[in-house]
């Protein structure tokens, strides 16, 4: 079983490469972008075959390895 | 004093670290791979800069998890000193012996020149050859210096003279300028709050002989020699 693992910054921590891809985004003539945020996805293939434990195991693994709680926050799907 | 310098695969700076404590102590650090155990008798653990495991998920979070990090956490737990400078920092952070995160710099950019730092915090083992309020030159080198905690950490910090140091200008001015990678408070370097534990993104060890250029970065070393006397 897949689960994919987003992970972001925290809202209200400086996301410099956001920042950086929004000025590109700026320099290429597209108008109205508010605001970039930049993060990543990390999928897992899992031997478990129950969702609700899936998830509960990703999020397990995020919490320790896969995200940096104090900067970042994640989320777990389960596609 | 007996200290150990543990390297991880992408470590690069041991060697800069083994040669300022040889100075400063007249004896040569043991040289650890993460493989190894760390031994009972030790004074100090250093953790070096350099960029461990390829700076793989997050600066430092893979040597956080390596087999010699769990000796690293009981040495701390015992009241052992441990410095961590650049990715030594990062690898504390990770391992969550000291707190907040290391951002990317603010510029994006990897940043490799030298700043002034400002001792904030005299009287322990990293800082007793110094002044409370010396400025002194060190390289840094790092994409991943900017320092943040939330406000209430940072106070916490602040409010137990637990910030080791600061960017400032040469005069010890705390400025905007002076603060290159964008750390929260200007902060570079900070201790854990039974001071035996002090993480630092710049490289003091690379100014410890006329040779290199200065010795501004000396005293950080003769203070541990001084401080840590073996029996």
């Amino acid at each position: 079983m897949k689960a994919r693992v987003y992970v972001m910054p925290k809202t209200g921590v400086l996301d410099p490469q956001g920042k950086a891809i929004g000025h590109a985004l700026e320099g290429l003539g597209f108008a109205g972008v508010n605001d970039v945020r930049a993060g990543k996805v990390i999928e897992l293939d899992l031997a478990e075959t129950d969702p609700a434990k899936a998830k509960a195991a990703a999020e397990d693994m995020a919490r320790k390895l896969l995200a940096n709680t104090v900067i970042e926050s994640f989320r777990v799907e389960i596609p | 004093m007996k200290s150990a310098i543990i390297t991880f695969p992408g470590t690069n700076r041991e060697r800069d670290m083994r040669l300022a404590l040889k100075r400063a102590t007249g004896r040569e650090p043991l040289m650890l791979f993460h493989r190894d155990e760390l031994p009972k008798d030790l004074d100090l653990v250093v953790l070096p800069g350099g960029f461990s495991y390829g700076d793989y998920l997050r600066c430092g979070a893979m040597a956080a998890q390596s087999p010699i990090m769990k000796d690293v956490k009981a040495f701390a737990e015992k009241g052992g000193h441990i410095l961590g400078v650049c990715n030594g920092f990062q690898i504390l952070i990770e391992t969550g012996l000291l707190p907040g995160g290391l951002l990317r710099n603010a510029s994006l950019r990897f940043l490799s020149m030298d700043c002034h730092m400002r001792v904030e915090r005299a009287g322990t083992a990293f800082t007793s050859r110094w002044q409370k309020g010396a400025v002194f030159r060190s390289p840094m080198a790092h994409g991943d210096g900017n320092y943040f905690a939330d406000d209430a950490t940072l106070d916490r910090l602040e409010g137990e003279g637990l910030v080791a140091f600061r960017y400032t200008n040469e005069n010890g001015d705390v400025t905007e300028a002076a603060n290159r990678n964008g750390s929260a408070r200007n902060i570079a370097g900070i201790l854990s709050p039974n001071l035996r534990i002090c993480g630092l993104m710049p490289h003091p060890e690379d100014l410890v002989d006329p040779l290199m250029g200065g010795t501004d970065g000396l005293p950080m070393f003769e203070s541990l020699a001084e401080s840590l006397v073996s029996a």
